[in-house]
């Protein structure tokens, strides 16, 4: 059905940072409309996705050029529920930023470069031409490399180029595979090369292909031998900034990959296997990073990867029952992600380090925020009514009944080590008395009360979505049922495109 | 660097490179060109006069700051983007006047933009 509404979610962000650079230094003011915009951005997420559940899959035709031709944007059940939980983590980080951030930065631009980010990632998940998703990628990276460098220290910059060339090489990846792709089938339009794909003779440069959207893909989202450019650099910016990288930009890549693979790229077995081994060494090579690492966000650099493996193992399997693992862990792993560096970001607030060794005493000092904190933890770990129990009950389920048993193995490795990794530092920076002979700067302690809500209201936002999630997982796990159904039949989301209906 | 050359040749070309950045956007319609090379050529104007004489002195002609451009310019595209949604139309639908505006004829304006 065609409504011309879908791209709302993008042009709030982008209404919003045009504002902004209208405000340009008046950062006060940059903070409100920041704040209002993505609370608008949330409501109209929520309008979006409601719209999609009750009406089915939703297209747009921009410029009214009919669909093979044209670019067209779709919101079918799992764009517009990223879109929703994007929009809300974009509001936390909103939040956050208003006081997690250094004026030093938002004088040079940080709110509008973070809102048109936002944009990018909505942009991304909406569309359903695969030139179009190219360039939604490279609005992100671009609007990346500015949050990453701003500011300039030397870390920074070090992080920024290792970042910046790893990033830039998957873009160009993923620019030759779509390259490849126009030339062997003649069109741009997703649904279109769904059914063009089966038709071309050579298979085999088919499969060569989608190895160029494998490789692009498996940058951006760190798996397993590419993704030594995000531990090294996502402990480098502001804690907001990390949230957002961490939090957003490598699940786009695991997007990229589901909607690829489910549509154009049917995997075969070669794929699969392929998929299969790759996830069970990220999730190797992630926790046996998280284990030696001492700094909080390296720590969760490292968790970040070890988490993508279970993703990509799902898309391996690519049954019913792994992809709503796979989609249900995703939305917890949005979540929860960028909860986590804001998390971060409140600790070096309070004790001006991240550094595992120093910390300590949060507990005794802040016992309320640190059972806030508790929370989001657990869920992460996985403790059975929290978000991140339910998903790898699917996986392993599915995983046992394929016979995957090197993939169980390191789910189970994985789960554990995240275990270890978050009792450490539960029991170092919060349960440990400070360390003697330590100078501590306590920041947030002499904040007024209206910045120190800024600072914890977004992390209870969070949790309470993380809480909701995990307590109503019935809801969730029909909504991921439903999605996944979506992902292996792809028919109605082709005929929502090609065969469009005036409503 | 002084060159005579550059600095007499930089006075006489920035205006006609700006009639002919307005001649690009206009033809843009129906012919290559458009509002794109438009504005190429109409900063690279302002960037030789700025090589020539200085940036201060390119800045005094500017009268105002870019960073003020940015905004207003992202607006008015922003703009010509989302305004056909208010008549129900996709976003990025060219739009037709009914009634000819004088001397130019029926003109899509929004794309112009």
């Amino acid at each position: 059905m065609i409504d011309n509404n879908i791209l709302g979610p993008v042009f709030i962000h982008l209404f919003t940072g045009i504002l902004q650079l209208i405000a340009w230094r008046k950062t006060v003011t940059q903070r409100f409309i920041s704040g209002i915009g993505s609370f608008l951005g949330v409501l109209i997420a929520i309008r979006l996705f409601t719209k999609v559940n009750s009406d089915g899959i939703l297209t747009l035709n921009a410029a009214n050029w009919d669909a093979p031709f044209g670019i067209v944007f779709v919101a079918d059940l799992l764009s517009s529920t990223l879109v929703l939980i994007t929009s809300i983590a974009a509001f936390a980080v909103s939040l956050f930023s208003s006081t997690g951030i250094s004026r030093q930065r938002m004088l040079y631009g940080y709110f509008p470069i973070f809102h048109f980010l936002v944009m990018g990632l909505n942009g991304a998940f909406l569309t359903g031409d695969i030139f179009n998703l190219y360039v939604w990628f490279e609005v992100i990276i671009i609007s990346s490399f500015v949050l990453m460098t701003l500011g300039g220290r030397k870390t920074q910059l070090e992080g920024a180029v290792k970042y910046m060339a790893l990033n830039i090489l998957a873009s160009t990846f993923f620019l030759t595979g779509v390259g490849i792709l126009y030339g062997i089938t003649g069109s741009l339009n997703m649904a279109d090369l769904s059914e063009k794909i089966k038709m071309v003779n050579n298979q085999f440069l088919v499969g060569i292909t989608s190895a160029f959207f494998l490789l692009g893909f498996g940058i951006k989202s760190a798996v397993f031998p590419l993704y030594y450019w995000l531990p090294s650099s996502y402990h480098t910016p502001p804690s907001a900034v990390a949230a957002t990288f961490g939090g957003l930009l490598t699940k786009v890549g695991i997007y990229a990959m589901l909607r690829v693979f489910s549509l154009i790229f049917i995997p075969d077995d070669f794929t699969k296997q392929l998929l299969m081994v790759l996830a069970v060494l990220t999730i190797f090579t992630g926790s046996m990073g998280a284990l030696i690492k001492l700094n909080i966000r390296r720590l969760f650099s490292y968790l970040i990867v070890c988490h993508i493996g279970f993703m990509i193992g799902g898309i391996g399997m690519f049954t019913k029952v792994a992809l709503i693992g796979t989609l249900f862990y995703l939305f917890h792993d949005i979540l929860v992600k960028t909860n986590m560096f804001l998390i971060a970001g409140l600790i070096r607030q309070m004790r001006g380090t991240m550094d595992l060794k120093s910390l300590g005493g949060l507990y005794a000092q802040y016992p309320k925020i640190s059972l806030l904190i508790v929370l989001v933890l657990f869920s992460l770990v996985g403790i059975p009514p929290l978000s991140g129990f339910w998903p790898k009950v699917f996986l392993i389920k599915d995983a046992y009944a394929h016979g995957e048993y090197a993939y169980i193995f390191a789910l189970i490795l994985g789960s554990f080590v995240t275990l270890f990794v978050i009792a450490r530092m539960w029991s170092e920076a919060f349960w440990k008395n400070v360390p003697e002979g330590n100078e501590l700067e306590d920041k947030f302690e002499p904040m007024p009360l209206a910045r120190k809500i800024l600072l914890v209201l977004p992390i209870g936002i969070l949790a309470l979505v993380t809480i909701y999630i995990g307590l109503n997982a019935n809801f969730v796990i029909t909504l991921a049922d439903n999605i996944a159904d979506q992902l292996i039949d792809t028919k109605p989301y082709i005929e929502a495109v090609l065969k469009q209906k005036q409503n | 660097m002084k060159s005579p050359i550059l600095l007499t040749a930089s006075k006489y070309l920035l205006p006609i490179l700006l009639l002919f950045s307005f001649f690009l956007l206009l033809r843009g319609h129906y012919y290559p060109g458009g509002g794109f090379v438009g504005g190429l050529v109409a900063s690279i104007a302002f960037v030789l006069h700025s090589f020539a004489f200085g940036t201060e002195a390119t800045m005094k002609i500017l009268k105002r700051k870019p960073l003020s451009l940015i905004p207003t310019g992202l607006a008015i595209s922003a703009l010509s983007v989302t305004i056909p949604i208010l008549f129900g139309l996709p976003p990025m639908t060219g739009l037709w006047l009914e009634e000819p505006i004088p001397f130019i004829g029926h003109d899509r304006i929004i794309p112009l933009l």
